[in-house]
């Protein structure tokens, strides 16, 4: 139960860098950290204490296997989430260039 | 027609993209061709899908032949055709109107790839019945969806483009970690399965906590109130068929349309999270008619309209009462095609005299005759003028609140609907009535393509009353209310196993 709540924490230390921070870059690092802990706790789901690895081959017996289904996922997630996080690179470099900063507040100009 | 062919629902859209993407740098007028080619097509084909559906309730189709548990399913009730109906319908205009205006952009084949992404991402949404496809396909959408918006590369659209990614991220993962929990709970991802075994166990913490996380995640994706920040920085600085497209399709299969599959047809409504919704319907209602008074600029006013509208219809089907839902619906659809149409014009507007401010406009539909009559249209069907289908959506909303007992929704609607008449009304007026400026006098109309496709929306929009004729309302709103109406019979159609 703790870790899970230690995953929670971590979403929130995610949350709390993207609501707060004023640099760019710091709120994408902020996705970042929510991205692995919403992966973190998807994978912890699956597991089983002292499970091994879901390898099926001829020998071994299914028991006492974690659980296949969330790496299988997670691994997805994770891919999107690097997709997510190049195009939010790409937009934060192309910002540069056209505001000579990374200062959320100084780029604000949308407004009303 | 079969149900093996749903999912070609999403492969041709990719197929296609990845065709452009392949050859549409070199090869010119392909782009074009393909990506108005396939939404056409394939909004005959969703008209073939309605029908079926009309015929056999449900459409299942079991990819690679694998069974559930273990397959995943792919599969359309008359809820998803309904609205593949309207996203085909919207994107097959749209896609037209693109091929003239996106000329004046560097690279359009680029937009042509990312546009029938987003296609595809939208039809995936639309037409899985699995939580993690779910997922996958809505974050397919968003980052198409991101990366076009920041299409201009100048620096509004660029910051647009930011907060649009990070706010549509957040509310992503709000989704995973809701699926996350649901999994923990039912160790299951199939839709039906959970609502199954959900049934079986009853109410718990966990799933309280999940249903929060999808509140407010497909908050963030449908623009409900307290999360709506991104929406009117992103909507009107993204091209205008993508401004279109995000504001008529986006924002409603992405986010009303999964919200209310996932409450009413997987977790069930319950009395408070009925309140809860009516409630943030309601606030959207207003404060977006609020906000869209004072606006300046045309294609922010209409994004702060989408706000108020989408407001309506998440007001009218929370109600649960075969009235509202009907009116949801179909506020959803006159909603769609009319804003659809808005933005289009405001497009064209863009195109011609290159302002969007308000103020630098004034008797534009002399020079510019058929934009200045689709855009009263579209804003006649918005803000409910009788023969209009907008009209007949919205009255059946406020009497489904009068017969739902909720007396005061009721006046806050027509009250809300007085301030989207004046303030619709009011753009019009200064953009196309009055004396024609000087620097306006050698504005040409569009090309023929761009007028074609808001004559169709125009047209739509005022004959999309017709709809509630009973010959057609079967066939079209009924299939889908009835979806809605009957939520926790959702498992039990769809042949999840049982646990």
């Amino acid at each position: 139960m703790i870790l899970y709540m230690f995953c929670f924490l971590l979403f929130s230390i995610g949350l709390y860098g993207v609501m707060r921070k004023r640099n760019v870059i710091k709120i994408i690092t902020g996705i970042i950290i929510c991205e692995y802990a919403a992966n973190l706790f998807f994978i912890l789901i699956g597991y089983r204490m002292g499970g091994r690895a879901p390898i099926l081959s001829h020998e071994t017996v299914m028991e006492n296997m974690v659980d296949p289904l969330p790496q299988a996922v997670v691994l997805t997630t994770i891919v999107i989430g690097l997709a997510t996080t190049i195009v939010l690179v790409a937009l934060a470099v192309r910002l540069y260039e056209k505001y000579g900063t990374f200062d959320i507040t100084k780029i604000e100009e949308l407004k009303g | 027609m079969t149900e093996k062919l749903f999912p070609l629902f999403v492969a041709i859209p990719l197929a296609g993209a990845f065709l452009i993407a392949l050859l549409g740098w070199k090869k010119k007028g392909l782009p074009e061709i393909v990506g108005a080619l396939i939404p056409c097509g394939l909004f005959a084909y969703s008209i073939k899908a309605l029908l079926f559906t009309f015929k056999n309730g449900i459409a299942v189709h079991h990819l690679g032949g694998w069974l559930p548990p273990v397959g995943i399913l792919i599969g359309a009730d008359g809820l998803t055709t309904f609205m593949l109906v309207i996203v085909h319908g919207v994107a097959a205009c749209v896609a037209l109107y693109a091929t003239d205006y996106i000329k004046k952009y560097t690279s359009p084949w680029i937009f042509y790839v990312l546009f029938l992404v987003i296609l595809a991402g939208m039809n995936g949404v639309l037409t899985t019945c699995d939580f993690f496809n779910l997922f996958v396909f809505m974050e397919i959408a968003s980052l198409a969806a991101c990366t076009l918006v920041a299409f201009g590369t100048e620096r509004h659209e660029l910051e647009a483009g930011f907060k649009y990614g990070v706010m549509n991220t957040i509310g992503a993962l709000f989704i995973l970690l809701g699926i996350a929990l649901l999994y923990g709970y039912t160790s299951e991802l199939n839709m039906a399965d959970i609502s199954n075994i959900l049934a079986s166990k009853g109410p718990s913490r966990l799933v309280t906590l999940a249903t929060i996380f999808f509140l407010v995640g497909f908050g963030l994706k449908a623009a409900l109130v307290p999360f709506h920040a991104w929406l009117p920085d992103a909507h009107p600085s993204a091209p205008a068929p993508i401004s279109a497209l995000l504001s008529g399709l986006i924002i409603k299969s992405l986010g009303i349309y999964s919200l209310f599959r996932i409450l009413v047809c997987v977790i069930g409504m319950t009395p408070l999270l009925t309140n809860i919704l009516l409630f943030m319907g309601a606030l959207s209602m207003g404060t977006g008619a609020v906000l869209a008074m004072g606006q300046k600029d045309f294609k922010r006013l209409l994004a702060y309209s989408s706000l108020s509208q989408v407001g309506y219809i998440v007001f009218g089907l929370a109600l649960g009462t075969p009235l509202g839902i009907l009116g949801g619906l179909f506020h959803m659809f006159n909603h769609s095609v009319g804003k659809s149409l808005l933005f289009l014009t405001a497009g064209s507007v863009e195109y011609t005299t290159g302002t969007r401010n308000l103020d630098e406009m004034g008797g534009l539909s002399r020079r510019l005759p058929v934009t200045g009559s689709a855009s009263l249209a579209g804003a006649m069907s918005i803000s409910g003028i009788p023969p209009f289908g907008g009209f007949f959506s919205k009255l059946i909303i406020i009497f489904a609140a009068v017969q739902a007992g909720h007396v005061g929704y009721a006046i806050w609607a027509v009250a809300a609907g007085i301030l989207t008449l004046f303030y619709l009304m009011k753009a019009m007026r200064q953009a196309f009535q009055g004396p024609l400026l000087e620097k306006w006098k050698m504005v040409q109309e569009v090309p023929w393509r761009m007028r074609v496709s808001m004559i169709t929306l125009a047209f739509i929009c005022l004959t999309g009353g017709l709809l509630l004729l009973p010959q057609l309302k079967g066939l079209f709103l009924n299939q889908a209310s009835k979806v809605l109406l009957n939520g926790a019979m959702y498992s039990s159609t769809w042949g999840g196993f049982k646990p």
